[in-house]
């Protein structure tokens, strides 16, 4: 029956409707903990350290991609910024904006996701809202999620750690969400090519035991790792020289991308972490991350060098070229 | 992937970028540095993206073509689209020329102040367009080189067959070999070979080129688009030079015959005609473009309307002639990089994906 069934105005009125879809879709999801009882806000318990704290929004077009949905992408895409942050995360906000028609069960279906999401996240889902607007509003389905993290001790953390003779490391492939969104939006390829939406504090806590030699951490979502690596080496003193040769491609990303014209290390991964921490440790951090099953593909694409402030690729021919900026939005909507 | 990853292969790429910087050494005592222009955008923008540039010894120098559609095509034309946007036509265009500014605005310009502009991936896009707007004007910029002039001409047949009356075409289509005439021709510009273009060859044949060996003593080398395929048009030219030899080699042959795509041919013959036309910097070159024969100017947008596609008056600072005769490279220019950057660009060398100064910045600055 559910089927049929679609989201009316009324949904998000404030009345008997809404009530119905806290009680059915929501409570039943996450009623068991701090939401339980519907507070204006959620009571939690003191945490003894430093807090992060971090939030986003996501518009992804489609909804529904391979290898994920909007669900699980806001939880990982909150998950991931607070990991990176060098913390562990706890607790989740999750707020929809939904489109006035929207089929129940696909609502349904992505708040499942969330549930399954934040489980294997460790983090609990602990205060909410839901609005509906009129039909031409919104796309779908719109999701912000915000969350907080107790910072894990050890790390000291920042672009201002980074030093010459540094290795860059990342835990996969690269761009795999940026282009399996991109094929299904335009009703490219089979399928095949699944999104990399994961979380990566496992990852992070992987590198507890090298909190010493890691100087920064990042997920390269938006601009890929482009961007990322632009951003560290912007005014800096130092600058980074990656390997074509070891950069993790997907034979599905590459393909489509060689076929679209898009740079690789411009499009973005939600499920990737990069982290560049010194030479001595490298080798032990690649070992660690390969053991977790979220990073079998780990591995080094390069350094950093005295080159200030620019990012240089050695190509597989032996040539060198600058690692730009995307000029622009490439990739509109893909979180 | 193996039409990519092959032709890609590290190993092979620094066996020839080995080679030529040899063979170089042994040329370096009994010749002036080699001056070869990649005529194409696209090899401008690969050279950039491999490094290739990066390999070569002082004496081998690379210089951009004037072979990249949207750097050539004079602000006149962009005026002239910009007139008829203003008319509540719909101008239909690749996505490239949006940006492009004419003596003063661009497209991109006039759609922010309301004119109806739409990208099209696929020239087939604009018969849409038309069918799905029966009350008003289509416009299609119909820009670009051979490789592009086919599926753009083929819009003809196919408003014919549709029926369709409100389609018509903006036309600074250009043609390659007047144009490499026109350099040979010019004292001030020094090129000793040519790598000529990958897709332009494919439809002209790669005997088109024949001419400017054996009458001009320009040796060329049709080549691909990927690293191999340029750095063995580099080494080939090197020997060529080497050896005291001057010869047409199409490196190309896994696409690009001798006589070309007759189906194209035919197409251009049935529905165009050659015409003068005005190159953005370098000015008017004689039978260098193709307009639409008279017994079809019905599609004919600049005769429907009666706009001038002709002069303009771009930013007198900008070089971009002289970027795209190869009389300097990029970074010679004083507003590169300052006051012309891609987001904020002076000429269309800065705007489009393959422009010579794009390249630069995005790759190479």
């Amino acid at each position: 029956m559910d089927e049929k069934k679609r989201i009316l105005l009324g949904h998000g009125g404030g009345g008997l409707l809404t009530r119905n879809l806290i009680d059915e879709e929501i409570l039943k999801r996450f009623g068991d903990g701090p939401l339980r009882g519907l507070p204006d806000g959620a009571l939690l318990p003191s945490i003894d350290g430093d807090i992060v704290f971090s939030t986003d929004s996501f518009v992804v077009s489609p909804g529904f991609f391979p290898g994920g949905n909007i669900g699980d992408l806001a939880v990982h895409g909150t998950v991931n910024d607070i990991a990176v942050s060098g913390a562990t995360p706890l607790w989740l906000s999750l707020a929809l904006i939904i489109e006035e028609g929207l089929p129940l069960a696909s609502l349904q279906t992505v708040l499942d996701s969330v549930r399954t999401a934040a489980d294997n996240c460790g983090v609990q889902v602990v205060t909410g809202d839901t609005k509906v607007v009129r039909k031409g509003q919104c796309d779908g389905l719109y999701v912000n999620t915000a969350g907080i993290g107790k910072k894990i001790a050890g790390f000291n953390l920042g672009s201002s750690q980074v030093q010459t003779g540094d290795r860059v490391l990342v835990s996969g492939n690269l761009g795999d969400h940026g282009m399996a969104v991109m094929a299904a939006r335009e009703g490219l390829g089979n399928g095949a090519l699944k999104s990399d939406s994961a979380p990566v504090h496992r990852l992070v806590h992987a590198l507890s035991p090298f909190a010493a030699d890691v100087r920064f951490m990042r997920d390269p979502t938006r601009g890929g790792m482009a961007a990322t690596l632009n951003e560290i080496v912007d005014g800096a003193d130092v600058g980074i020289l990656l390997r074509e040769d070891s950069l993790p491609f997907s034979a599905g990303a590459k393909g489509l991308a060689e076929m679209l014209g898009f740079d690789l290390l411009h499009v973005a991964s939600e499920g990737r972490m990069m982290c560049i921490c010194s030479a001595e440790a490298a080798e032990q951090v690649i070992e660690k991350w390969r053991s977790l099953p979220e990073g079998t593909d780990a591995c080094e694409i390069g350094r950093i060098t005295e080159d200030s402030g620019r990012v240089i690729l050695e190509t597989g021919i032996g040539g060198k070229r600058i690692v730009d900026v995307p000029q622009g939005e490439l990739l509109p909507r893909i979180c | 992937m193996k039409y990519i990853d092959g032709y890609r292969q590290g190993d092979a790429g620094k066996f020839l970028g080995k080679r030529i910087v040899e063979n170089a050494a042994l040329l370096a005592d009994k010749h002036e540095p080699i001056y070869i222009m990649e005529v194409c955008g696209s090899h401008t923008m690969a050279i950039s993206r491999f490094g290739i540039r990066d390999l070569l010894p002082p004496n081998v120098k690379l210089l951009s073509g004037p072979g990249c559609p949207v750097c050539v095509t004079d602000a006149g034309y962009i005026d002239a689209a910009l007139s008829l946007a203003r008319k509540d036509v719909i101008i239909a265009t690749f996505g490239d020329m949006v940006r492009v500014p004419g003596s003063k605005k661009s497209l991109a310009d006039v759609r922010s102040e309301g004119a109806d502009v739409r990208i099209c991936y696929s020239p087939a896009q604009a018969i849409t367009l038309a069918q799905e707007n029966p009350e008003r004007e289509v416009v299609f910029m119909a820009i670009g080189f051979e490789t592009t002039m086919a599926p753009v001409t083929t819009l003809i047949p196919s408003a014919e067959a549709c029926g369709l009356t409100n389609l018509s075409l903006l036309t600074a289509f250009k043609l390659v070999p007047p144009a490499l005439n026109a350099l040979i021709a010019d004292a001030e510009v020094k090129v000793d070979a040519f790598i000529c273009p990958a897709h332009v060859s494919a439809i002209i044949g790669a005997e088109a080129y024949r001419p400017y060996v054996e009458e001009r003593g320009v040796p060329c080398v049709v080549c691909g688009f990927e690293p191999l395929d340029i750095l063995y048009g580099i080494d080939n030219i090197v020997s060529q030079f080497l050896n005291g030899e001057c010869a047409l080699v199409n490196q190309y042959s896994r696409v690009v015959t001798d006589a070309g795509n007759a189906t194209a041919q035919k197409l251009f013959e049935t529905f165009l005609t050659p015409v003068d036309a005005g190159w953005r910097g370098i000015g008017v070159i004689p039978m260098s473009g193709m307009g639409i024969r008279e017994q079809y100017e019905k599609y004919d947008a600049a005769k429907r309307f009666g706009v001038s596609t002709d002069g303009g008056s771009p930013d007198p600072g900008c070089m971009c002639g002289d970027v795209l005769k190869g009389k300097i490279i990029p970074s010679d220019c004083p507003m590169f990089g300052d006051a012309c950057t891609p987001q904020n660009p002076v000429g269309p060398c800065m705007v489009s994906s393959e422009g010579s100064c794009a390249a630069y910045f995005k790759y190479e600055r």
